[in-house]
């Protein structure tokens, strides 16, 4: 990819999205996506993810007020097709009118590049997504992997100057899905293109995302690492939306924090909370000299590699994962243990 | 969005105009037309007022009715039976059945006259059996046979089609629940049709309404409202009256197209 | 599920009559078009000349069938094909209500359509007794058939999503349509236009009170035929309909899905 432009830097300026109905889609979104950097947009269906994108796209217009730059420079009014950027579509949006070598080679002949050239990119494009053995084969005889590799090689065989992906993976089964995410993540990082993907599916935004944008009813919840987003969750729909996340109710006292179950020491404990979060893999089970907590099993799931065990902590369900080998039996008595330090206090727990 | 919207408008528009001057202005004229005669806008209760009009809306009516029960009947049972059994020659019948699909009306009539009229299939094998032969195309029988001649093709489909999506696992079901294959019929696979077949009812109501082909080459005095109109038009010269009569004939079409779609909630498109 | 029983067999015996009721009539009309004398039966021979007696007498009723179809076709293109485009990409009750309103001349009785046309333009004297009135009638009548067919292929191939993908590759609005749009809605188009073809050359009830006796059409003709000829010509004009149609027929069946077709009408 010697020829390829330097990566792109986008900007978000008060970009609200109401439709003609009167549905407000996106409210005014203010967002910076670094150059070369590849940013998560998470969020459940309907929460203006898509709508954002397409706004970047140019496929969808920002209300008055918003503008859309592109290093700098306002595109807002630009349609999509001289904004060159690459467009990935869950449904893959391959033309059934063209064979596999024809769809990646669309965009190409558009730029007008010769023959010669377009089959020299197409045979790099191919191989890159290692689908050379495809490349005469109609759209209807592809599996949907096959499908989203030839859509991700139509996209970027333009050198678009960034790479859009509207939940490339959502159609695909968990199997290849966990493949695929694999490959895309390799092929960003090497081509090193700014790219913007969007999710409902908060493991892919973990695994792909540099930044992650979770989104919910149209706004921003929370901008940050992956590693932020899961442990200093912004907001109880951020904490819970990303991963399980446990809950107990109590109140603060002498440095512990106390509940119907048992007493959680808890050093730096601000004085008024009342509820506390944590994940599961901050609990273990213990001997019942050593726990902090005493509960009772109400279900267990064997998952082969784990235990997925839920308990019965003063009337709330605690979930824990255990690697232990033995049976669980319903109602039997549990003891756990925290780790003081891996409790979380939100805001709007208070 | 506002670019695209202009653009989309302008790509509609040819088609918009010539369906606008040749459609809804003409039709808005007959209209007009339809109040200028001697009786004025009175013309257009004379199809319930008028005695001779008012008889052939009502034996139109019956005739139309009765084809459609008995189209329904034949095609959804013939549909049904083809959608659920696979043997050796099934397609050959779905295109033979399906075959008459566009013949027009003139020679429906015709095929009537082939297997009904004077030298007629089953005149000849009456006349083996009983010794007299059986004359009936020339007749509201005549009729009623070549409407449900033209029917047949396309309610088969309507049913095939409809019968292809129905799940045959609520079948299953009823059948592991005890039913038994009369009550599969009844409880699962009538309602699970019912849409196509009312959509397909009222297709063939309002083309039965509304022929005039089929009447014409049978070429007697069958009264029926098409041909009594054309009789009014060419014969009796009143220009208003058949202007007037046509324009109800055509809302009452409509409506009944328009009745069926919104109560089988799926689009049907229509006849004439 | 491979035991047959009784019903199966009572099913298929009544289907098959259904089918001798739709089909015997035919073959006897085509065989009636060859016979000598088909009051005496095939006993009396197989001859041409009923069919070279058509032809005779109105071949200019075929050509002038076949060219007004043609014209049809040609104007259900450009106008349904764009028409269609503009209905699928737009969403909303307006859309939906035009798309209504195109079928109206389907819904409405053939006769009330051309008294419609004549009360409105038995003025204009040139266009009236000429053949592009009997075309304006057959563009009404045949235009929504166009458009749905076109419709239904554009509905099923989700265009919005495929013209994205070629915008975002950089396709303007003339290049989408020509490399992207027109050719995917391929069996749309000519499903649609087989059967504005077959619909056109078929049309009785319109034409009937559109024609003047210098623009007799084809059905005209079989009207004519068999109010005032005898059986066996009747019989072969009807035959030389049949050969004209059936190719079409079957290239409906064979193109557009039979379920299709189904849900849309055809009226005599």
């Amino acid at each position: 990819m010697s020829e390829a432009p330097a990566p792109l830097a986008i900007r978000l300026e008060r970009c609200g999205k109401t439709f003609a109905d009167g549905t407000r889609a996106l409210e005014p979104l203010d967002l910076e996506i670094r150059a070369g950097e590849t940013l998560v947009v998470l969020g459940p269906s309907g929460c203006g993810k898509t709508t954002a994108l397409r706004i970047i796209a140019g496929l969808e217009e920002p209300d008055p007020g918003g503008r859309v730059l592109f290093d700098g420079t306002d595109v807002t009014p630009v349609p999509i097709e001289r904004r060159r950027v690459g467009l990935v579509f869950q449904s893959y949006a391959l033309f059934p009118n063209m064979d596999v070598r024809g769809n990646i080679a669309y965009g190409l002949r558009i730029g007008g590049l010769d023959k010669a050239g377009r089959d020299a990119r197409v045979d790099e494009m191919l191989a890159m997504m290692r689908i050379e053995s495809l490349a005469d084969r109609r759209i209807d005889q592809l599996s949907g992997g096959q499908r989203q590799r030839v859509a991700l090689a139509r996209a970027l065989a333009v050198r678009p100057r960034a790479l859009l992906l509207d939940e490339p993976l959502t159609a695909l089964d968990a199997k290849l899905r966990d493949t695929l995410r694999v490959e895309i993540d390799a092929l960003l990082r090497r081509l090193g293109i700014t790219s913007i993907y969007v999710t409902h599916d908060q493991a892919e935004a973990m695994a792909l995302g540099d930044r992650i944008v979770v989104m919910d009813h149209g706004k921003v919840a929370q901008i940050g690492a992956p590693r932020e987003i899961y442990f200093a969750p912004a907001s109880r729909f951020v904490a819970e939306f990303i991963g399980s996340m446990n809950r107990l109710e109590g109140r603060v006292e002498a440095g512990r924090f106390v509940t119907a179950a048992g007493a959680i020491p808890w050093p730096g404990a601000p004085p008024g909370a009342r509820h506390v979060l944590f994940r599961p893999e901050s609990v273990r089970l213990a001997d019942a000299d050593s726990a902090q907590l005493a509960g009772t099993v109400s279900a267990a799931f064997f998952l082969g590699d784990r235990t997925r065990l839920f308990i019965e902590c003063g009337g709330h369900p605690v979930i824990v994962e255990t690697g232990e080998r033995r049976e669980f039996a319903r109602d039997a008595p549990v003891h756990l243990a925290i780790d003081g330090n891996s409790l979380l206090l939100l805001k709007d727990s208070q | 969005m506002a670019r695209s919207n202009r653009l989309l408008l302008l790509l509609f528009l040819p088609a918009g105009i010539v369906f606008a001057a040749f459609f809804l202005v003409p039709l808005g004229q007959l209209f007009v037309i339809g109040g200028t005669g001697k009786e004025g806008w009175a013309a257009y209760g004379a199809i319930l007022t008028n005695r001779n009009y008012f008889n052939s809306l009502v034996s139109t009516t019956l005739l139309s009715a009765s084809v459609t029960g008995a189209t329904l009947a034949i095609s959804g049972v013939a549909g049904v039976f083809l959608t659920r059994n696979r043997f050796w020659g099934r397609v050959a019948l779905v295109a033979m059945l399906t075959f008459p699909l566009a013949f027009p009306g003139v020679v429906i009539g015709f095929m009537v006259i082939m297997l009904a009229g004077r030298q007629g299939v089953i005149g000849d094998v009456a006349e083996w059996l009983t010794g007299e032969p059986l004359v009936f195309a020339y007749s509201m029988a005549g009729l009623f046979i070549g409407y449900v001649y033209f029917s047949i093709p396309r309610t088969i489909l309507t049913v095939m089609a409809a019968a292809e999506k129905l799940d045959p696992k609520v079948e299953e079901a009823a059948r592991s629940l005890g039913a038994g294959p009369l009550r599969v019929v009844r409880d699962v696979i009538v309602p699970g049709l019912k849409p196509a077949l009312l959509s397909a009812g009222a297709i063939c109501f309002a083309t039965a309404m509304g022929a005039f082909g089929t009447a014409f080459t049978l070429a007697t005095r069958i009264n029926v409202l098409p041909v009594t109109i054309y009789g009014v038009f060419t014969e009796e010269a009143n220009i208003a009256a058949a202007a007037a009569l046509s324009f109800v004939l055509g809302v009452l079409t409509w409506a009944v197209l328009a009745l069926a779609r919104t109560a089988a909630g799926s689009t049907v498109a229509a006849a004439g | 599920m491979r035991r047959r029983g009784p019903a199966f067999w009572c099913l298929l015996g009544f289907t098959l009559c259904v089918c001798a009721f739709l089909i015997v009539p035919v073959g006897m009309s085509m065989l009636a078009g060859v016979t000598v004398n088909y009051q005496s039966g095939i006993g009396s021979g197989m001859t041409l000349r009923w069919v070279a007696q058509v032809w005779e007498g109105y071949s200019d009723t075929i050509f002038r069938s076949i060219g007004i179809a043609l014209a049809c076709l040609a104007c259900t293109l450009l106008l349904g094909v764009p028409a269609a485009y503009a209905l699928a990409r737009r969403q909303g009750a307006l859309a939906r209500t035009i798309e209504e309103l195109l079928v109206m001349p389907v819904a409405i009785p053939g006769l009330a359509t051309a008294m419609a046309l004549i009360v409105t333009y038995n003025t204009l004297g040139e266009f009236r007794t000429s053949w592009t009135f009997i075309l304006t009638g057959h563009v009404l009548f045949t235009l929504p058939f166009m458009v749905r067919s076109v419709l239904a292929v554009m509905g099923a191939i989700d265009l919005k999503t495929l013209e994205e993908g070629a915008a975002s590759l950089g396709a303007g609005f003339f290049r989408r349509i020509f490399t992207v749009v027109l050719p995917n809605c391929r069996s749309g188009i000519l499903a649609g236009s087989l059967m504005v073809v077959t619909l056109s050359m078929g049309e009785f009830n319109m034409t009937w009170l559109l024609h003047t006796p210098l623009t007799k059409t084809l059905p005209v003709g079989l009207a004519d035929a068999y109010a005032s000829l005898r059986l066996e010509v009747g019989s072969a004009y009807t035959l030389v309909f049949f050969v004209m149609i059936v190719p079409l027929l079957i290239g409906i069946q064979v193109l557009a899905r039979p379920v299709e077709l189904g849900t849309k009408a055809t009226r005599r």
